[in-house]
């Protein structure tokens, strides 16, 4: 019958297609399985480059973080240590005659023989060092005289008495107990004498030297002369005020701004160039702003060389196009229909922002405006441009005196020739502003889910 | 409150030229529809008891860029009573209410000409403050979007903006009387200060309500209110309509061609820009004189 035959047709091209689907069934398996392989290799690739990264960087900075440390009994001998008494301002005295006074005492207590009384100190625990005071000099970073004369200068007391003091060991010392240099080099290529290897080894045994927490990594600034007490205050602190520059200049700016472009600004042909070279600005090497900075904020308006405050305009300007950006995405990401409803109940454009887009937006708006910033406070190129590798032992009181950043005095440590030392110093430095930024980061996350609201 | 004495016309000529005649020529002959506006006329169909007019819109016309979205569109909205605009998608009847409040202002190249007439003054008027005619016009959206905040606050925006609240509790007062008159306080009185958005759908376009009913509008536009609601919510929404109907003007756009006949007094039906047919709901729903209106509520098509 005709009605079968139909149906019988129709059942057999049913099945031949069928067959057909199932033919193809594995293949379009096979490459759904090859892509999932593919998106999670390039993942575990990823993963594993930053655990290397990670990995080598906590490997080589975590031990800096301790450092060879000399524990001794340091006697101020009033024989070494011979300073009349401290000045005291007189009632009838005017101050230029008091600062005068004090001012030549602090002299005298410069020219205080220090090296003197740190071999006294070693000699009460290895005795050759009597005998032998370069040597005995040469164990303690020679920055520590100075922290000894400040003792002093701060209590005068002090003299003629023993005091139990912890002594930051000479860099070579402390690359010698952690095994930084080869032993087994001739002694002509050593950095240490051979009484000074002797002394370190025996001293370390008794536990008079040990590995204790590094405190002047984060309480001294940088030093040349003294590597073993070089800090990171001076940059730490330095970083801190072109953070604050950036985000007082580049964040409103930038948020004032997309609010104009979103809101506000007529869509025409300048509006668009306008967005587009913010886009491009994004993308600009941020050397260039570094050029920039040096051509406005130093030769133009004539700030100073070094300085934060340049530093962090200069910064400023590359991360205005990255918080414009993002304060754009966050506001055309709040529902048109809460601007709407504004609207429809007689707010003003400017009340509709402010009352109710505004505030949906700040969440990704601080996301983008902190790691903006996060990423500033890790930028060293257009530092360079503007004189903030330059060596400055100091921590700026106020944005204009000379410092330098975190990120230079890494790039400036990584060149420093006493490589075996440096090379621990420059990773835990690395894991200082790894840590500050992470924690900026964290910051923002946690700040976007204390504003995030549903709707 | 109402001074004019107009009555809603009621021409009801016959048409000289139809939407399917224009449509065809515009498909072959491009812009040939604009040659066609000043031609084209609206059915209009009268009402035994003439209403009241509140809003008397004139020869209004609204281009997007080149683009003619609604072609010299004349009605007049009857004061306290509920206005329906009809029509399949894209026939210009929300852009048309959207023309009332001003909120086409908002809309990049959008352009509104003719005159939109309130009680003598021109809503089209460019001078015109949009402030000050969005408290008289509120307008209740398709979507319900309450506000991120507290309930209370949702309803308190408006007086406070405004300025409309002498104090703290005449603020409280205006709320509680918005609330009520929105049908909501008695499943809010408790929770004002829980978010707007943790209302259910039907909930929430209430609260809407009394957000713009808060300002104390004389109009009320909605645009398809109901569409995103369940049937229940919406069966709580149109008796709220109909409730309203006593204070304010209502203008509803809706898909709903049953919504339609159930809480309006006054339908238009639009199709591709034109107004083609108006007039009392009863008769266009019942005797409908144009062909297209007649195949669009039989559900012919739409």
């Amino acid at each position: 019958m005709a009605v079968t035959t139909d149906a019988r047709d129709i059942d057999a091209a049913g099945s031949s297609s069928r067959k057909i689907v199932e033919r193809g069934l594995a293949r379009r398996k096979r490459n759904e399985v090859i892509f999932k392989g593919i998106g999670l290799g390039a993942i575990l690739i990823g993963i594993s480059l930053v655990a290397v990264l990670f990995g080598s960087i906590l490997y080589k900075g975590v031990p800096a973080f301790t450092q060879a440390t000399l524990h001794l009994d340091v006697t101020f001998d009033p024989a070494i240590v011979n300073v009349p008494e401290k000045p005291v301002q007189g009632a009838d005295e005017n101050d230029a005659d008091y600062y005068e006074r004090l001012l030549s005492w602090q002299r005298r207590l410069v020219f205080v023989n220090w090296n003197r009384v740190i071999q006294d100190a070693i000699a009460k625990v290895v005795p050759a060092a009597a005998d032998n005071a370069r040597d005995a000099a040469g164990m303690v970073a020679s920055g520590e005289r100075v922290r000894l004369r400040d003792m002093v200068a701060e209590d005068p007391s002090l003299i003629g008495t023993t005091k139990a003091v912890s002594l930051v060991a000479a860099a070579n010392i402390d690359v010698w107990l952690k095994g930084n240099i080869d032993r087994s080099l001739a002694q002509s290529k050593q950095q240490l004498t051979a009484l000074q290897q002797e002394w370190a080894d025996d001293l370390y045994d008794r536990g008079v030297i040990t590995m204790a927490f590094s405190s002047v990594l984060f309480t001294n600034v940088d030093s040349r002369s003294s590597p073993a007490t070089a800090g990171l205050l001076g940059a730490m602190v330095g970083s801190i005020m072109m953070m604050l520059i950036v985000m007082f200049c580049a964040v409103p700016v930038g948020v004032m701004a997309a609010v104009y472009l979103e809101e506000f600004a007529p869509k025409n042909r300048l509006t668009d160039i306008i967005e587009v070279n913010i886009n491009n600005l994004a993308a600009v090497p941020s050397i260039v702003f570094g050029l920039l900075g040096a051509a406005i904020f130093i030769n133009l308006l004539g700030l100073p060389l070094s300085a934060p405050l340049v530093g962090g305009l200069v910064l400023s300007l590359m991360t205005l196009p990255t918080v414009i950006i993002a304060s754009r995405a966050s506001l055309r990401a709040v529902p048109p229909s809460i601007r709407q409803a504004a609207l429809g109940v007689g707010a003003s454009p400017t009340q509709a922002m402010f009352h109710h887009t505004l505030p949906l937006a700040v969440p990704g708006m601080l996301t983008g405006a902190i790691i903006g910033v996060a990423q500033a406070l890790g930028e060293t190129a257009p530092l360079l441009l503007i004189g903030m590798n330059a060596f400055v032992p100091n921590v700026p009181t106020t944005p204009i005196e000379q410092s330098t950043a975190l990120p230079v005095q890494i790039y400036l440590w990584q060149g420093n020739e006493m490589r075996n030392f440096f090379e621990a110093r420059t990773a835990a430095a690395i894991l200082i502003l790894l840590a500050v930024m992470i924690s900026m980061n964290a910051f923002a996350i946690f700040m976007r889910h204390r504003f995030e609201r549903r709707w | 409150m109402t001074t004019s004495t107009n009555t809603v016309a009621a021409e009801g000529q016959p048409i000289a030229h139809s939407v399917d005649e224009i449509e065809r020529q515009a498909a072959t002959a491009g812009e040939g529809v604009r040659e066609h506006d000043a031609v084209f006329q609206t059915v209009r169909r009268p009402f035994e008891v003439p209403l009241v007019t509140k809003i008397d819109a004139r020869d209004v016309c609204v281009d997007y860029g080149t683009k003619r979205a609604l072609h010299h569109v004349s009605i007049k909205l009857p004061e306290k009573a509920v206005t329906a605009f009809i029509g399949p998608s894209g026939c210009g009847k929300s852009t048309f209410l959207r023309c009332i409040n001003r909120m086409n202002d908002t809309i990049e190249n959008c352009v509104v000409s003719g005159e939109i007439d309130m009680e003598g003054e021109d809503l089209n008027d460019k001078s015109r403050d949009v402030v000050l005619l969005r408290a008289r016009v509120g307008m209740v959206f398709q979507k319900p979007n309450p506000f991120p905040k507290s309930i209370f606050e949702n309803v308190a925006y408006g007086p406070r903006i405004h300025g409309v609240a002498r104090d703290k509790k005449h603020l409280g007062e205006i709320v509680e009387q918005s609330l009520q008159r929105a049908g909501l306080w008695k499943e809010v009185k408790d929770r004002l200060d829980e978010p707007g958005t943790g209302l259910s759908g039907g909930q929430q376009q209430r609260l809407c309500i009394a957000r713009a009913i808060a300002v104390s509008p004389e109009v009320i536009l909605m645009d398809e209110p109901c569409s995103a609601l369940d049937p229940i919510a919406t069966a709580t929404v149109e008796a709220l309509i109909q409730e309203l109907r006593e204070n304010y003007t209502i203008v509803i756009v809706t898909h709903s061609m049953a919504q339609a006949e159930r809480v309006s007094q006054k339908t238009c039906y639009f199709h591709l820009g034109y107004l083609v047919e108006e007039g009392p709901t009863e008769t266009i729903f019942n005797d409908p004189r144009e062909e297209r209106t007649r195949q669009y509520i039989s559900g012919v098509f739409g």
